[in-house]
């Protein structure tokens, strides 16, 4: 601690700025907590998106194979 | 101690406008039956609860170092802030409650307009309160603040709203993307390729 109060002067160093400090790491932890979350849930999205992508390319190959056995029937 | 104050009155006041946003947000569910408009009111009330649990812990460790205790349960400020934060507290739990999603919506949207409207009498009534300890910096009328300090708190004020702000549009820009790939889901491979969303409190 007197190693972060070293190497950060601006600290407020009086009998109550153990307070201060404490009010903007609370402040600043729950913003990080949310950003966390909210890069989690973006992740997840992303996963989706990809199995989105993998479903509609193997959709569309089904697709195109039952299209190729149809033109076949054919001729 | 006082630089505590830069940052615990802004989220307060932030989150109780955020409270009210949220209500006036639902008048348009209620309005339209658009859900979009639910989603909204959704987003700025759970946004404005984040931003009024940092109020309340800010406060509190102010308060400590200011009066020597975490809380005073006769101060009519205090008290009521902390009933304005309990009551939109159960905002999500009676979403929840009800699985119907039009109900839900339809619900949460009655309970955001009518707790939204209590949050301005609310402040009314302390403002009108005689006795109390904790300091009125901020009255109907004017700000009793030094001009540096109130350059200094208004840019603080200016900021927390910036990021309130921020944080909801992409809160809801991450939600609106995720019911966009739901949807295209549906209507590329069926209703089949969805994996049903369960009972959530968040609109769907």
């Amino acid at each position: 601690m007197s190693l972060l109060i070293a190497s950060a002067p601006a600290l407020p160093l009086g009998t109550s700025g153990k307070y201060v400090a404490a009010a903007y790491i609370v402040f600043v932890v729950l913003i990080l907590a949310y950003v966390a979350i909210m890069a989690i849930r973006a992740q997840r999205l992303e996963q989706e998106l990809n199995e989105l992508r993998r479903d509609v390319d193997a959709a569309r190959a089904a697709g195109d194979a039952a299209a190729d056995r149809e033109r076949e029937a054919v001729l | 101690m006082q630089k505590i104050f830069y940052i615990h009155v802004p989220l307060a006041i932030v989150s109780l406008c955020g409270f009210i946003f949220g209500g006036l947000l639902a008048i348009g569910y209620l309005r339209t039956g658009d859900r979009a408009w639910d989603m909204r009111s959704y987003v700025a009330i759970h946004m404005a609860l984040i931003f009024g649990v940092g109020g309340l812990i800010t406060g509190s460790i102010w308060a400590k170092a200011s009066w020597g205790h975490w809380w005073v349960w006769n101060e009519p400020t205090l008290v009521s802030y902390l009933i304005v934060l309990l009551l939109f507290a159960t905002y999500q739990p009676l979403r929840f409650s009800i699985e119907d999603p039009e109900r839900q919506s339809r619900y949460a949207s009655v309970f955001a307009i009518v707790a939204g409207a209590f949050v301005p009498l609310n402040y009314l009534a302390v403002s009108l309160a005689t006795a109390y300890v904790h300091p009125r910096v901020l009255t109907l009328t004017s700000a009793n603040l030094p001009p540096a300090m109130a350059l200094v708190f208004v840019v603080s004020l200016a900021g927390i709203a910036l990021l309130y702000v921020t944080l909801w549009k992409f809160e809801m820009a991450s939600k609106n993307a995720r019911s966009q790939v739901r949807r295209l889901r549906r209507s590329l491979l069926g209703d089949d390729a969805v994996r049903p969303v369960g009972r959530s409190a968040a609109p769907s």
